[in-house]
């Protein structure tokens, strides 16, 4: 259990500070490293703890180190704001990163955003998570890409013509990403022959998928979690279904393949990494984190590592500036100096809703005017010994099928200036070796 | 009509799950006329216990029958003890106290063994298959033989409880302690021990039930207590709580429900629709199809 241990550690050491008068920068951070989804909140706090170590070891902020407070929100949405409000009103937090899950971010976004504390979210996909206001980001694409994608995917790489949809009702992600699945497939041509929805929870599936199957669709789309996909692929095919899953990536867990064994094999989803990938950004992340936590870093490791660094790398830029540097390290909680804290907050703000063309290990960083991140989604297939690359779908519409580098990266947003690319301060770590595939 | 016949299959394979939880509520409540809230939970804790069980033994990389066995076995005995203690430690003090600190106790109890689970285990785990799973084609209609297994072992739990409520000595105590516990004592009849024997076996009904509803979906989750806790507290209120056959049937009932209204009508409003089915009979039988309706005497 090497990872319940860091995690632990993680957290006894975010109890032990406080009082002392050691300077230190906070960070918040929210997730669900318990409850349903709890592989999405472990995977994302491994990513960014290694952010964060790497960070330190440079010094920390204009030499102030990190501290990161890490709150678990039992995988409920309820539970989510609850856990902000504590790191808000506990911690005096710079910045705050999650959640995985849009509904869990979308209860917690608006406490931030009336705080007016940048929330960076490393992996929520709805488009409603930054809508919440100016202070919300994410370092991931968004539904309707990713829906656009999967449906490209389906109608020109795997000619298929007849989906029909299983989508999780209570869960924002998965009713959107349907809906947007849907917008697309049908625009190509495509038809939705049966869509039925079931709740986050529920182990039987088979009235539904019974109706979805009788109508003989080439491919299920299940726009839902990992925790019940393995299941209903597994029921599905015991009613008879011989036609392809397609899903989003909600389904990025080992758990998946554990779970859905045989019957998930060879079903494709949208991702935003694969570890196929040459990229030495990609292989020295995995090199790294395979040497932390004897595991390999599932997409929610690599967005949650990506967000911290893009963080980290927009507050050595703010702290340049000393009165904001000194207001970062600040946890004094005087009223008399709240107005310079918000002032390097909102000078934080100013500086991710800047991040252009940041080389992250998901790819291309680009902040659009929205503060979601433009960048390409990856079609993986299930298999048994891991997720396998298949091809790559740009933002604009292009596909790629070769493993190769993220080379021509986004087309770039806008008339960007040049002078804001690759951020100063940051040197990509050096490849070691470029390391053709992870070694499992 | 092979569609109308794998829904009515689904409904009853569903409803067989429900049932089987809904007996260890039904147990409790028949002899203390107590809403065992934390039921679901010691369900839960028993698809845990089979789970490290099958782990720690090697059953999970080899299943052999007798090894499938024991952890079946493993597994209500530790739902049995935990039961056991769960009466002794949170309920055994109430019991003079009004009904309303039990039932809040019950669900202290419930939220307690909740967060236990999630804190321990985490989250979601796999189950490893444990019995050699088939299914068969008949006239168009997937048979499974884990649907066949389920519904077997609940309608044979059912007549099994039967004959230990209505024909054993243990089970005339258990139903003087129900008519009234203060002239069961009168009598002679060891109350606690009567009271505490009817929270091990309804633990055991939920360790039965969790091993075979784990197998089944082939995972175990700590929040697998709360949704199908729910749904089979639903299905003994159904059918006359208190009443063995009747959560059996309340239970078939609410699987079918369901299944029917995902299939012809709206899946989106499964919930809502096969619910407010539920009201209506509540309605007309408010003491539930099975239930007999006493007059509170003042």
């Amino acid at each position: 259990m090497p990872i319940a241990s860091t995690l632990l550690a993680t957290l006894l050491a975010g109890c032990s500070g406080g009082t002392s008068d050691t300077k230190e920068i906070v960070i918040g951070q929210y997730g669900s490293l318990t409850g349903t989804s709890a592989t999405f909140g472990l995977s994302t706090a491994n990513g960014v703890a290694i952010a964060t170590e790497e960070q330190n070891a440079k010094g920390g902020i204009g030499g102030v180190q990190i501290r990161m407070v890490v709150e678990d929100d039992q995988s409920k949405a309820e539970e989510a704001a609850t856990a902000v409000n504590k790191i808000l009103s506990r911690d005096r937090p710079v910045a705050v990163l999650g959640e995985v899950s849009s509904s869990r971010s979308l209860a917690a976004a608006p406490l931030l955003q009336a705080a007016g504390v940048p929330m960076i979210s490393p992996s929520s996909t709805s488009p409603k998570v930054t809508e919440v206001g100016d202070y919300i980001f994410r370092v991931c694409f968004i539904d309707p890409f990713q829906g656009t994608a999967v449906a490209q995917f389906a109608y020109n790489s795997k000619n298929i013509r007849n989906v029909a949809i299983l989508k999780d009702v209570k869960n924002d992600y998965s009713v959107g990403l349907a809906e947007y699945f849907t917008t697309t497939f049908t625009g190509l041509g495509g038809a939705i022959v049966g869509e039925e929805a079931y709740s986050e929870g529920d182990f039987d599936f088979k009235a539904q998928l019974t109706n979805l199957v009788s109508k003989n669709p080439e491919a299920l789309f299940l726009p839902g979690y990992y925790t019940e996909v393995g299941l209903i692929a597994r029921q599905a095919r015991e009613l008879g279904f011989t036609g392809i899953f397609l899903g989003g990536d909600g389904w990025d867990s080992d758990k998946l393949v554990e779970i859905g064994q045989d019957a998930i094999a060879g079903a494709f989803y949208t991702n935003h990494y694969s570890v196929d990938d040459p990229n030495p950004e990609v292989q020295s992340f995995i090199k790294k984190y395979q040497a932390k936590f004897n595991a390999t870093p599932d997409g929610l490791a690599a967005l949650g590592y990506d967000s911290a660094k893009i963080l980290y790398m927009a507050m050595e830029e703010v702290a340049k500036n000393p009165e904001h540097a000194a207001a970062f390290a600040d946890r004094s909680g005087v009223p008399a100096t709240e107005g310079a804290r918000k002032a390097a907050r909102a000078a934080l703000r100013e500086r991710l809703a800047q991040v252009t063309g940041y080389p992250g290990v998901t790819g291309t960083i680009t902040i659009d005017a929205q503060r979601n991140a433009q960048k390409p989604a990856v079609v993986v297939e299930v298999t048994k010994t891991g997720p396998k690359f298949v091809e790559s779908i740009s933002p604009d519409g292009s596909s790629r099928k070769s493993v190769g580098g993220d080379a021509p990266a986004a087309a770039p947003v806008g008339g960007d200036a040049p002078a804001a690319a690759p951020v100063g301060g940051d040197a990509p770590p050096a490849p070691q070796e470029a390391a053709p595939a992870a070694a499992k | 009509m092979t569609l109308f016949l794998q829904q009515l299959l689904n409904g009853l394979s569903l409803g067989a799950i429900y049932a089987l939880i809904a007996l260890g509520y039904t147990m409790v409540y028949g002899t203390l006329q107590l809403i065992n809230f934390a039921h679901g939970e010691v369900y839960m804790m028993g698809a845990f216990a089979a789970l490290y069980i099958a782990r720690y033994t090697g059953v999970a990389d080899n299943p052999t029958l007798p090894g499938v066995a024991m952890v079946a076995v493993g597994a209500m005995t530790a739902c049995a003890i935990l039961g056991m203690l769960i009466e002794r430690l949170a309920y055994r003090p109430l019991r003079n106290a009004s009904r309303l600190n039990m039932l809040i106790t019950a669900i202290g109890m419930s939220l307690l063994l909740q967060n236990i689970a999630l804190l321990s285990f985490g989250a979601l785990q796999n189950f490893p298959s444990l019995l050699p799973e088939t299914q068969w084609k008949v006239i168009g209609v997937a048979v499974r033989s884990n649907d066949l297994v389920i519904l077997g072992v609940t309608l044979s739990l059912m007549v099994a409880l039967t004959v230990i409520v209505e024909r054993t000595q243990i089970g005339r105590a258990m139903r003087a302690v129900s008519h009234s516990r203060d002239a069961a004592a009168l009598m002679g009849i060891p109350v606690d021990r009567v009271v505490a024997f009817t929270f091990a076996l309804g633990s055991v009904l939920a360790g039965a039930a969790a091993f075979l509803v784990a197998m089944d979906k082939h995972s175990v989750r700590p929040d697998m207590g709360m949704t199908g806790g729910l749904k089979a507290f639903v299905a003994a209120v159904l059918g006359g709580i208190g009443s063995i056959p009747g959560a059996v049937a309340g239970g078939l009932l609410l699987g079918l429900a369901e299944t029917f209204v995902s299939g012809y009508l709206a899946s989106t409003y499964r919930d809502a629709i096969a619910f407010l089915l539920l009201i209506g009979i509540l309605l007309y039988r408010p003491a539930g199809l099975f239930g007999k309706s006493t007059v509170e005497k003042v």
